[in-house]
């Protein structure tokens, strides 16, 4: 299969992709921005208004799904969507959110920083009381505290890798046979990371695991997680290749 | 007898305010960073990170990557809390997941 990433001379890397291929990347890249986009979840403080307070693409209507479309079509409202996405920036200063989002593709990108991590017990099967209890409360506290002062700079930076994406996609202007996309140092950085993020985000939304993976990799074509798992194990691929343009 | 003048400067004491924050029991104990092992992140990306983040060599990178892999997680980095939380921010920002926590 083609669609792999080779370093230039520069220290940046190219690859030939088809129409296909650059609508696809690009309506992921577009559903992880409505995704990451301005931040959906609340402040616990109350914030100044915002004049033309855009409605929120939220985590609710799920960043990877869907994203088998072709995207060709209704190019303008996503250019519109994109425009909205990119005017929004927060007020300088303004606290982020203190609590995880909901959305487990967001909690993803945005974890906690205090905390056992990924094998954390439910709250409820702590003894209260306990060590255990009094520790996963200070670890609360401290998230909450970490996430306020980090997550909007967070969200910044992820939405800016996400623009990259879609800025050198409709900067290309593909003919019969596709388009070569090449990508500076610094455009790779941003691509690794957007890949990355969406890898991420469709991952949690397909439930993978270490154990899983076989089941997942195997589905009969019937099955509506087909599309987003090819276009998973697709994005495995660039993004293993863009690595490989990367290490030092 | 007149009273005794001591006229050798000391130095200010200023009463410290201790309100230092409860949850730094022990400030000698070290903070580390952790990284937990996820099934989506490439093996290949998780040693890049390390290699570009912290400056660790290909073999060091390696390794944790792979205590990451089959330990279900390592200790990447440690020092002071703020440095920890640096740390931490960074490996968010790469999509890695993170956690800082005092050594113990």
């Amino acid at each position: 299969m083609a669609g792999h990433f080779e370093p230039t001379e520069d220290g940046g890397a190219t690859i030939a992709l088809d129409e296909v291929e650059i609508s696809i990347l690009r309506s992921l890249a577009v559903q992880l921005l409505e995704l990451i986009g301005p931040g959906s979840e609340p402040a616990d403080q109350p914030r100044p208004p915002r004049d033309a307070e855009s409605p929120a693409p939220g985590g609710a209507r799920g960043g990877a799904e869907g994203g088998g479309e072709s995207g060709g079509s209704g190019s303008e409202s996503m250019e519109d969507e994109l425009a909205g996405i990119e005017a929004v920036s927060w007020p300088p200063f303004a606290d982020g959110p203190s609590e995880p989002p909901a959305d487990p593709a967001l909690a993803r990108l945005f974890p906690d920083a205090y905390g056992p991590g990924p094998q954390a017990a439910p709250p409820e099967d702590l003894t209260p009381g306990s060590e255990e209890a009094a520790r996963a409360k200070r670890d609360r506290a401290a998230s909450a505290e970490f996430r306020r002062y980090t997550e909007n700079d967070l969200r910044a930076r992820k939405r800016e890798d996400g623009l990259a994406v879609v800025r050198a996609l409709d900067a290309l202007t593909p003919g019969e046979s596709g388009a070569v996309l090449t990508l500076t140092p610094a455009q790779s950085q941003q691509w690794l990371g957007a890949l990355n993020d969406l890898r991420l985000a469709i991952g949690t939304r397909l439930e993978v695991s270490d154990d899983t993976d076989d089941e997942l990799y195997q589905l009969p074509d019937s099955d509506e997680r087909k599309p987003m798992v090819m276009a998973y194990l697709w994005l495995g691929g660039l993004q293993e290749t863009l690595v490989e343009t990367l290490m030092p | 007898m007149g009273p005794v003048s001591v006229a050798t400067p000391t130095e200010i004491e200023r009463p410290e305010t201790t309100e230092e924050p409860v949850e730094v029991p022990e400030p000698d104990v070290p903070w580390v960073t952790v990284v937990h092992n996820d099934p989506v992140n490439l093996m290949s990306y998780v040693t890049y990170v390390f290699q570009a983040y912290f400056g660790y060599s290909k073999e060091k990178a390696k390794k944790l990557m792979l205590d990451v892999h089959h330990k279900g997680r390592a200790i990447v980095s440690s020092g002071t809390r703020e440095e920890m939380e640096r740390d931490v921010q960074a490996m968010h920002s790469y999509g890695l997941w993170a956690t800082l926590t005092q050594d113990r």
